[in-house]
């Protein structure tokens, strides 16, 4: 027991490796958040009437909302106005070229590991990079253009096909939806759009990598996913910031919606900075994702990574309206040092013969805090609705926690609906048995963590199943007994 | 030198004092030899196997343990299998969603850097597979499932032999590998055991039952009862234990000391 604390102890003690700083010369407004600052961060992206109005809404109608607290996370008050809302690198880059980019942001992405370069393209993937509050460049959008494929920063959408926007934009999540949104919808300062057409497949992995940089900022993206009718797109998140010493805050928006016969698999492997051993400093990322299957036999699926933050309130979602649409989540979260998790899903069933999968495997090391918190509703409409959800817990250690909060209305009596859920530790005997055959402890933890997570693993493409494998190990540093 | 020295050997299950379950226990194993160590429920067997693999629990205290010249107690339980000490379990432990192929090439890789060679290659390792698989007349899809996972009793001693001849240690020492197994099961194990002993290295068979010694034919049999070796012998030994039971050498151990 001993020895294996010990090397969790040093596992956890493995340094963040994307928690450089770029020294950039920034935009920012100044901190502070009114109407004015709304109209300021309007204003600075050119954007039409119809965007401020809807932010303004938002803004108002956040005014009189509360912060929630029903998540099992604890954390010091946050000052709104103490966060700057805006923080966009000086040069503005000219989106038609990367070689107009900033060198020194190529470089932090070079860092980061994202092929943002078109000589990269052979890695086949399409990347639109976020840095700070801002979309630096989107690779591949010629090729994408061919088959009809929009993939671009939030910003352009708004200017170039406004009609997508106006109609779709809080068509899933209203801007009245929860204190994170609408705070999201009043000052979110960029994201990515991606609309496929009818009848396509995207021959790409599309990718969005989210960077926070600027000290005192706040990081608010948008993300818009329309998949047309009988079309197909895999969407990969990945996001990282610098190690600091203050909290930063991370309120993203992320709505997708399916059409008749269209499927979207969203993937995130969400790095952010955990904060250190004592707790201090990482990432606050409350988060709104939440997909609908609008159309007959359309398919969403959720597969998370949740590695980062020090506190994580995330729960993608998806509503089920379309008959016989499928919805599935696939989750690893993963919390060490002080972390706290509160994640998990929404299933709610609404068309005939709707079915979802909940697949959550949570990982507790350190003194993290871990909780599953899921929802699975059967509406009075759902005839032959079906789920299944699995929540496994791992425990590492005997200083950390794992809860498991699952709610399930169900309406319809035809439904079926099946809950499982496991905790385990990660055994002496397990280990000894990898030990006798010449592993060491750091191999078997990982081995046997990977093992643990393996259902989920599956889910990822493949380039990002293996980050994910080394992420955890890495994260691990530190952790099991 | 021999392989394996145990001298006046003394152990307890940490914390619980007074209470020693090895009290001075000596054996010598030379390379080529087949050992077996019987004994009656709590003499103290699974325990010597044990504390030779490396496992943590047990407190020493007294006696020593050389292999190959070095103080075996103070190595790591990895360093142990990676300088040819492998136990096969008496409960092969699970390891769900742990690859068998991925698991044992990593002890493979782990043993070959030890010994300053280069990983080995996927296709080698495959063909390595095939080879042992076939050597031993077992069904190498073991290793495409979970370690153990869902496995029967069968299942589970014949990846232990699987195992065993893919890592080709020095000492073998196998716990109880009998128990549990139906006689198809056993003779398919136990042949595996003869095609894999040479004059490289040796077997410790610890067994209730003289069953297994059918099989696989001991160079020496020992007695180990109240965590003593009490009586040592040839093949012949075995029968004998068979015929008169445990009894028999409890009564002959207290001669002894009364002596």
């Amino acid at each position: 027991m001993s020895s294996d604390t010990e090397t969790l102890e040093r596992f956890a003690g493995e340094e963040y490796k994307w928690g450089f700083v770029t020294d950039i010369e920034a935009d920012t407004v100044p901190p502070g958040l009114d109407e004015d600052v709304i109209r300021q961060i309007s204003s600075k992206k050119g954007e039409p009437q119809f965007m401020l109005d809807w932010r303004l809404k938002a803004y108002r109608r956040w005014l009189d909302m509360k912060e929630p607290h029903w998540a099992f996370v604890n954390y010091p008050p946050i000052d709104y106005q103490a966060v700057s809302y805006y923080s966009a690198p000086k040069k503005k880059p000219e989106l038609a070229s990367l070689d107009e980019v900033d060198p020194k942001l190529l470089e932090t992405y070079e860092k980061l590991g994202i092929p943002l370069e078109e000589q990269k393209r052979l890695a086949g993937v399409a990347v639109d990079a976020v840095f700070d509050s801002v979309s630096v460049a989107t690779t591949y959008r010629e090729e994408l253009a061919k088959h009809g494929i929009i993939f671009c920063s939030f910003s352009e959408a708004v200017q170039e096909h406004p009609e997508l926007i106006q109609k779709y934009l809080g068509s899933v999540v209203p801007h009245t939806d929860n204190f994170f949104a609408a705070l999201n919808s009043a000052v979110f300062t960029d994201g990515s759009f991606v609309y496929i057409p009818k009848g396509v497949r995207c021959p790409l992995e599309l990718s969005t990598y989210f960077r926070i940089n600027a000290q005192n900022t706040g990081q608010f993206e948008r993300t818009l996913i329309i998949a047309d009718e009988g079309s197909y797109v895999s969407y990969l998140e990945g996001c990282t910031a610098p190690m600091r010493d203050e909290n930063q805050l991370h309120a993203a928006v992320v709505e997708l919606i399916a059409l008749e016969d269209a499927q979207i698999k969203y993937s995130t492997i969400q790095n952010w900075y955990p904060g250190d051993e004592q707790g201090k400093g990482g990432i606050y990322n409350f988060v709104t994702k939440r997909g609908l299957c609008a159309g007959a036999r359309s398919k969403i699926s959720w597969t998370q990574v949740e590695t980062g933050s020090s506190i994580t309130w995330k729960y993608p979602s998806c509503i089920l309206k379309g008959d016989n649409s499928v919805g599935e989540f696939y989750s690893v979260a993963l919390t060490n040092r002080r972390q706290q998790a509160d994640t998990g899903t929404k299933m709610i069933h609404i068309g005939k013969n709707t079915t979802s999968t909940i697949v959550s495997k949570g990982i507790s090391a350190g003194e993290g805090q871990n909780s599953y918190r899921g929802l699975v509703k059967i509406m009075k409409s759902a005839d032959g609705a079906r789920n299944f959800s699995q929540c496994d817990s791992m425990l590492m250690g005997d200083r950390c926690g794992a809860h498991t909060f699952p709610y399930i209305e169900v309406k319809n009596p035809t439904a079926k609906v099946e809950h499982e859920a496991t905790t385990s530790k990660i055994g002496e005997d397990q280990i000894f048995y990898c030990n006798q055959r010449g592993i060491s402890t750091e191999d078997a933890v990982s081995m046997i963590v990977h093992g643990f997570c393996k259902e989920v693993f599956k889910e990822l493409p493949m380039e990002f199943a293996i980050e994910a494998r080394q992420l955890l190990a890495i994260s691990l540093e530190g952790s099991v007994g | 030198m021999s392989l394996l020295e145990i001298r006046n050997l003394q152990a307890r299950i940490d914390g619980v004092e007074g209470k020693d379950i090895l009290r001075g226990l000596d054996l010598t194993i030379n390379k080529g030899e087949v050992h077996a160590i019987m004994g009656p429920n709590g003499s103290g067997k699974s325990t010597l196997s044990y504390i030779l693999g490396g496992r943590e629990g047990y407190e020493i205290t007294g006696g020593e343990v050389q292999y190959e010249g070095k103080d075996l107690l103070e190595m790591d339980p990895e360093e142990r299998a990676r300088e040819g000490v492998f136990l096969a379990f008496q409960y092969p432990v699970e390891l769900p969603g742990v690859n068998g192929t991925y698991f044992l090439r990593t002890a493979l890789n782990a043993v070959r850097e030890h010994r300053g060679e280069k990983p080995i290659e996927v296709r080698d390792f495959s063909k390595l597979i095939r080879e042992k698989a076939e050597l031993l007349d077992l069904d190498p899809s073991l290793l495409n499932r979970a370690v153990n996972e869902g496995f029967s009793g069968g299942e589970k001693k014949r990846n232990e032999i699987l195992q065993m001849a893919i890592l080709e240690p020095k000492l073998a020492i196998l716990d109880e590998t009998d128990s549990g197994l139906d006689i198809d099961a056993l003779q398919i194990v136990a042949e595996g055991v003869n095609r894999l002993k040479s004059e490289q290295n040796a077997v410790l068979l610890i067994t209730h039952y003289q069953r297994l010694l059918n099989y696989i034919v001991p160079d020496f049999v020992h007695v180990l009862v109240q965590g003593r070796i009490v009586k040592s012998g040839g093949k012949e030994l075995a029968l004998e234990l068979e015929e008169k039971g445990y009894q028999w050498v409890r009564d002959h151990a207290e001669a002894q000391a009364a002596a």
